[in-house]
């Protein structure tokens, strides 16, 4: 259902009518639809599954996500007991830090 | 590939492992929904990695296992058809109908062909105008999208010799009728990451207050996964059962405007009995009134089928997560990865295959 | 549930007499399995094509058949051992990046003789052409197999031509056969692999298939991958050269690493630990697999071989591949065990472990 990867957009056409593009994953490169994203720019990342651009690739969050994981350990040291830890971001409307409105869509009741 | 193998970090994962068993006091059973996450899972070894008291349930989010057997019938039924060029997702090959796969039916003289795009099947379509081409519509709301526009365009282009077969089938009623099963154990959630990149996360929120269970919007790199049943767990040690989005760089809480429009236009609701589960009410797509000249169903008028799952198979009560691979009799003797039964133990991420795979190592070192 | 495969010398000496194909010598009678024609599945390389050799071709062939299945058949003449070999391709498109179906068809044989530890002596190469087939294109096809072999430093000795009714697709299919002498020194078969060894692969995986892949209809994409035809009886030379105890030599070709790995395990009833951290896999194949949903490990290689090779012996035989061309990245990626025998358990780059089967068929796209 879900295989799908980020890649870049390296150029765009139009063909018949359905904004086409080449995107390139790495080392490899294909012809990606990008209908779906129609404000879609040159060199942006999207996310690609069966030769459609789905959703763009929001760089920032995926930075940010990979410096909370980095952060986890730290976070560690700094309260001394994995427990304590978790009792504590239990409490937190977000344990990771700011929310922003790009997407995190937490919903508390 | 950027972004995609940073999120593969051992080091990182061990950090999630550890905050993982820091965090867990109990036994969880948590149910992960989609087929690519079941696959990351058993491929990167992340079930054995997790503290014992964690339990994944591997769901029903892979359309080779969930699509109706008798949709599956009717694709083999047109497929075998002289005039027809079958066009398919590699992974619905060797899913078993009630008597063959699609495979046999290649083998047999049907012109079946692996795409990798339904757009794929479209400039097949051009290529050989003499021809009828069906391209093999499944998968969840994921691929909706990429169906959908495949088949706008070929009534834009007036490309008569082409249509879809479609089976559809929605993850919110799935997760529903999962919560409603009496003997359900499910307690928690991962959603899968790709449909929600495309459908919102709207319709989840519903699901956590009805059933009082968390629900993580995951993704499918090894980290991500772990991110998603890290989150879980806090919720669950701590009573919480919101929505969270675990999957923020591919997530966003509307969605993907153009790809919703595209589907409301494009495919109706309609009730979609799932392999090895049964009805669910509203849980499908079909192709709406205005696209009914590009239905396969209704251009072969496929009817005399009679569809036969077989006797012993018990995939739907794994898909449930209700009993695990091994306790069906048929486990490991006559339903194997090399004749399967039933959808769970064709693909890779069925559970029946996957358990077949891991647990096999397991008996041999005792 | 640990499954064995059934005892096929018994089989075949008990319906060496019957012309009827025992179906119950099946792993399992599943309703599946009844389908009586030959699938795609069967050429790929996994455990269909195994099955077909056990349970239809081998009891069919009755006592004529003496198939220690390896890769080449190891004759004794006189005080000398000559290695035969036989091998089609089928390939399409005939033309792909870095090769042809020619590079495939001379070097493919070439390397099987190479495992056995011989030195090619001569190739036969038969066609079977399609009518109709381009003599443009044929040319092309018959110059790459010249140039290949000349490359090998082989002889083609002998052949043959047939020309089949149009309409059956590819062209052109290409049957090669070869002999070689057995080096003296060498005794390298499946049966050798021992708790212990050493687990080698001569240099980067996946990487013809994903060049033959990217340009399938259906699946065509732009890559830097180009196929690794290469023959590899220097290298061979070279590793024995060295007085290393070499026990198995196998190039992983259909079905890829993952295939050949359970292919020897279930030979020598050996377990076999993988390191996945160690093999070297390109970025570019890496994406490409990444893209399609495939796993590298059983993606087909072509001018790349696996060495079991005695522990102490394990870094000589390294230095002298690295100093090969076609051995330049070399890798440790594995060894031996007694747990498991059989089978093929891999340590994933995370720690966990994850078992690698024998692949059922071809491995497929997939969008799940």
């Amino acid at each position: 259902m879900c295989l799908a990867v980020p890649g870049k957009i390296l150029r765009m056409e139009d063909r018949d009518g359905m904004l086409m593009s080449v995107v390139d994953f790495g080392g490899v490169q294909k012809d990606v639809c990008l209908q779906y994203i129609p404000d879609a720019q040159v060199g942006e990342y999207v996310v690609v599954h069966v030769g459609f651009a789905i959703q763009r690739l929001d760089e920032e969050s995926a930075v940010q996500t990979l410096a909370d994981f980095e952060r986890l350990g730290v976070l560690e040291e700094e309260f001394g007991d994995g427990f304590e830890l978790a009792a504590r971001q239990a409490g937190m409307t977000n344990p990771e830090g700011a929310a922003t409105g790009n997407g995190n869509s937490e919903v508390l009741r | 590939m950027k972004y995609l193998d940073e999120f593969s970090d051992p080091e990182l994962a061990g950090k999630l492992i550890d905050q993982i068993r820091a965090a867990t006091t109990r036994r969880w059973a948590i149910m992960e929904v989609c087929g690519g996450q079941t696959h990351s899972i058993i491929r990167h070894g992340i079930d054995q990695l997790l503290p014992d008291q964690i339990e994944m349930i591997h769901g029903p989010g892979c359309p080779v296992c969930v699509t109706p057997l008798e949709i599956i019938d009717k694709a083999l039924e047109i497929a075998s058809r002289p005039d027809v060029i079958f066009c398919s997702f590699g992974d619905m090959l060797r899913v078993p109908g009630s008597a063959k796969d699609l495979f046999r039916i290649k083998s047999e003289g049907g012109d079946v062909r692996v795409v990798y795009s339904p757009l794929d099947a479209l400039t097949i379509a051009r290529a050989n105008p003499d021809k009828q081409v069906v391209f093999f519509g499944i998968g969840f709301e994921t691929t909706a999208p990429a169906n959908a526009m495949t088949v706008y365009q070929a009534k834009r282009l007036g490309i008569t010799n082409f249509s879809l077969l479609v089976s559809h089938v929605l993850v919110p009623p799935a997760i529903a009728a999962i919560m409603e099963a009496p003997t359900c154990r499910v307690q928690a959630f991962l959603a899968a990451g790709h449909v929600c990149s495309v459908m919102g996360t709207d319709e989840y929120p519903p699901l956590c207050d009805t059933y009082d269970i968390p629900i993580v919007v995951t993704g499918f790199e090894p980290l991500d996964i772990l991110e998603g049943i890290r989150r879980a767990v806090l919720q669950l040690e701590s009573g919480r059962h919101v929505l969270e989005n675990a999957y923020r760089r591919a997530v966003r809480a509307e969605g993907n405007a153009p790809a919703k429009a595209m589907l409301l236009d494009v495919f109706e609701v309609t009730d979609r009995a799932w392999r090895g589960i049964g009805m669910i009410p509203a849980s499908g797509w079909r192709l709406s009134d205005s696209y009914r000249d590009y239905d396969a169903e209704y251009r072969f008028a496929v009817t005399d089928i009679h569809t036969e799952e077989s006797a012993v198979c018990r995939s739907g009560e794994v898909l449930q997560g209700l009993i695990k691979p091994h306790d069906c009799s048929a486990y490991g003797t006559l339903c194997t990865p090399r004749n399967p039964l039933g959808a769970t133990m064709v693909s890779s991420e069925g559970a029946c295959a996957a358990y077949y795979l891991y647990r096999r190592l397991e008996v041999t070192n005792v | 549930m640990s499954e064995t495969p059934p005892d096929t010398t018994d089989r075949a000496a008990a319906s060496a007499t019957s012309a009827a194909i025992d179906m119950e010598a099946w792993v399992c009678p599943a309703p599946l399995r009844d389908a009586p024609n030959i699938l795609l599945g069967h050429g790929g390389g996994g455990a269909m094509s195994a099955e077909l050799v056990e349970h239809l071709f081998l009891p069919a062939f009755g006592s004529a058949a003496d198939a220690g299945m390896g890769d080449s058949a190891v004759l004794q003449v006189g005080t000398e051992r000559l290695a035969f070999s036989t091998d089609s391709y089928v390939v399409k498109p005939l033309f792909f990046p870095g090769g042809s179906i020619g590079d495939l068809a001379v070097n493919g044989t070439v390397n099987d003789l190479a495992m056995a530890g011989a030195q090619p002596m001569a190739l036969s190469t038969a066609f079977i052409l399609e009518e109709g087939t381009s003599l443009a294109e044929l040319a092309r096809v018959a110059r790459a197999v010249g140039n290949a072999a000349l490359a090998a430093a082989v002889k083609l000795v002998t052949g043959d031509t047939k020309v089949v009714d149009s309409g059956h697709g590819d062209g052109v299919y290409i049957n090669t056969a070869g002999i070689g002498l057995v080096d003296r020194r060498a005794d390298i078969r499946p049966q050798r692999a021992r708790t212990g060894d050493a687990v080698i692969v001569s240099g980067d995986i996946g990487v013809h298939g994903v060049a033959v892949m990217s340009c399938r209809e259906g699946l065509e994409f732009a890559t830097t991958v180009a196929s690794d035809s290469a023959p590899l009886h220097g290298l061979v030379a070279a590793m024995i050269e060295t007085g290393a105890d070499i026990h198995t030599l196998r190039d992983p070709t259909r079905g890829g690493v993952g295939a050949t790995l359970n292919e020897i395990a279930r030979a020598a009833d050996v377990g076999i630990s993988l390191n996945e951290r160690a093999l070297p896999i390109p970025g570019a194949v890496r994406d490409a697999c990444g893209l399609l949903g495939l796993d590298p490990l059983y993606v087909a290689n072509e001018g790349k071989l696996i060495a079991f090779v005695a522990p102490e012996d394990a870094d000589r035989v390294l230095a002298a591949m690295r100093a090969h061309p076609y051995g330049r990245r070399a890798t440790l990626i594995g060894g031996c065990v007694a747990e498991h025998p059989g089978m093929v358990v891999a340590r994933t780059a995370l720690g966990g472990t994850r078992v690698v089967d024998l692949p059922i068929g071809e491995q497929l796209p997939r969008i799940c």
